[in-house]
């Protein structure tokens, strides 16, 4: 993949490889070896501190807080990879659909994606958890399609872009059938735009599951680290540590996401590109964006250390 | 029976008409210029051959290619003579190509949707038109992204992408203007040079008078939308008959050496 090469160029990409992989090297051992069952009730373990048997402590219930963190996990990941999965296949559909129809088909089409983009991502998740069950995949759905059709708005005004240029008309004067042209020449040319979306949206995914399993909407009977969260969050006041750990563990999946979706963005847009390593032997002509963030304010001029310039 | 025929092309956008009743013929083996400002019609007049006008434009009026009537005819079977009986080369190689593809597989393109060759084959024809425009090591050209050609290199290939299905009739849309000069020149050696092995009949279009006479036997002078002149090249640039022509070759005889000149000189400083 060539998008992420480009990703691991800048230091926010790397930090947000480095997280996701953390994210996903922890749910792969989760499936191997859990410590202690996360579900098991000892009531005589309430509230133990961290030590080498319970690494994170004991919740309230005596459950062991790192097993169930790490059960949590899994959650957290399905959701973000499922949403995200699920946008990108109503984004692309609906995106490059109503570019490439006629206008008598991609006019509306595109019209009622504007009146999509209207629903309110959690309204709508709450609406569909309502009305079937808090499972995972509902969750997955509802996420899924509201950040789809915001996705779909993009896609169709990229595609809209690859349209007018020359290489498109070159396929077509060739004979190259419709169907082929967006296999070959449009989808590869939104790809990266499409990546960075996909990637702050399996951040997105991650939040809104969080809350609804905090706000006790989703199914019970896997423990996720939002529904953990409005636990411990109950006896916060008596016991406020234990809550660093599904907190934390939360934001740095998000920011994982997140410092991924950036890093591609910089990686992807041409006037970002001259940052980052390669610009590290030309000090004298940061991009605009770079030299205003990053001033040195005891030395104007000089990169920060582990600022972007750096290599 | 002329290869193409067109009667009384009309386009349309809304009230403005951009190609005003246009006619003319095109014989096997005959290349034909059409010259004119920008603006004139030139470009829209060669894409409603072959179907590509933008989808408010109206056509009117009768294209007929080796027999059949073109104008209205479905996409779907238009696009089955696009690349195998027609070609079209465009004018600016750095956006004709799709820069995330290798261009042996661009090449390749149109032998895989009319000749129905498997991969392997295709790519090794795509090696052999590479090598048949003349790049150099046409097995690593056709392993190349377009940022890694030449501007003059990139429309070698396109005139190999072009070319590929053998059409009887060649499109080439100001297909120099985007190159340098010493390019041009190649570039126009080459098309002619092709042009005459493979018996193509060739539709140049150009606003620069000084190619003409390289590559085109006869000529049509087009502005705001209309012919105002045609004839065989010689005796058009010999003696201009309308006012606008004269002004065209004034035009380049003013910027430099006389045309026929200008380009040999220039052909010779680059072999």
């Amino acid at each position: 993949m060539i998008a992420f090469r480009y990703a691991l160029r800048s230091w926010t990409g790397r930090l947000g490889v480095l997280l996701i992989g953390v994210l996903v090297l922890a749910v792969a051992v989760s499936y191997v070896w859990v410590p202690h069952d996360p579900a098991r009730v000892v009531p005589g373990d309430k509230w133990l501190g961290m030590s080498a048997d319970h690494w994170f402590g004991t919740n309230g219930a005596g459950k062991d807080l790192f097993s169930v963190v790490l059960v949590g996990a899994r959650i957290s990941l399905f959701v973000a990879l499922a949403s995200s999965l699920i946008a990108g296949v109503i984004g692309l559909a609906l995106g490059v659909l109503s570019a490439i129809t006629p206008r008598y088909v991609g006019e509306p089409l595109a019209n009622l994606i504007d009146v999509l983009i209207a629903l309110p991502t959690l309204v709508l998740a709450l609406v569909l958890v309502g009305l079937f069950k808090g499972s995972l995949l509902t969750v997955s759905a509802a996420i899924g399609f509201s950040s789809g059709v915001v996705l779909a708005r993009i896609v169709r005004a990229e595609v809209a872009r690859v349209l007018t240029q020359d290489f498109i008309l070159a396929a077509q004067s060739s004979g190259t059938s419709t169907w082929r042209t967006v296999r070959r020449h449009i989808l590869p040319n939104i790809a990266p735009i499409a990546i960075v979306q996909l990637s702050l949206i399996a951040a997105l995914a991650i939040l809104a599951e969080a809350s609804l399993s905090y706000l006790g909407l989703t199914s019970r009977s896997r423990p996720s680290l939002g529904f953990e969260l409005g636990e411990l969050q109950k006896t916060v006041t008596v016991h406020p540590w234990p809550v660093l750990f599904p907190g934390l563990v939360l934001v740095l999946a998000t920011l994982g996401f997140n410092l991924l979706g950036d890093g591609l963005r910089d990686a992807t847009d041409p006037r970002l590109r001259t940052s980052g390593p390669r610009a590290a032997g030309v000090p004298t002509s940061p991009s605009p964006t770079v030299s205003t963030a990053m001033v040195n304010p005891l030395m104007p001029g000089a990169p920060l250390p582990g600022g972007p310039s750096e290599p | 029976m002329s290869l193409l025929a067109v009667t009384d092309l009309t386009v349309r956008f809304g009230e403005s008409t951009v190609v005003d009743r246009v006619s003319f013929s095109i014989e096997r083996g005959e290349r034909l210029a059409i010259i004119g400002e920008s603006g004139s019609g030139k470009t829209l007049t060669a894409l409603s051959v072959i179907g590509l006008v933008p989808d408010a434009a109206v056509v009117t009026g009768s294209v007929v290619f080796d027999g059949q009537e073109l104008l209205g005819r479905r996409d779907r079977e238009l696009s089955k003579l696009r690349g195998e009986a027609i070609a079209m080369v465009f004018q600016n190689p750095l956006t004709a190509l799709n820069p995330l593809m290798r261009v042996g597989k661009q090449i390749a393109e149109p032998l895989r949707r009319h000749h129905d060759m498997d991969r392997a084959a295709a790519s090794r024809a795509a090696i052999e038109l590479c090598d048949r425009v003349g790049l150099p090591e046409p097995d690593r050209a056709a392993r190349a992204f377009p940022h890694q050609l030449s501007g003059g290199q990139r429309q070698h290939i396109g005139i190999a992408m072009a070319l590929a299905c053998r059409p009887a009739l060649l499109i080439a849309d100001e297909p120099t203007t985007a190159l340098d000069v010493t390019v041009q020149a190649d570039v126009l050696a080459l098309l002619a040079e092709l042009i005459a092995s493979e018996e193509t009949s060739l539709l140049f279009i150009t606003h620069d008078v000084a190619l003409v006479p390289r590559v085109a036997d006869d000529v049509l002078v087009m502005r705001h939308g209309a012919i105002v002149e045609s004839g065989l090249v010689g005796a058009i640039i010999e003696a201009p008959q309308h006012p606008y022509t004269q002004q065209l070759l004034d035009a380049a005889r003013k910027t430099a050496l006389p045309p026929d000149e200008h380009l040999d000189e220039i052909a010779v400083g680059h072999d």
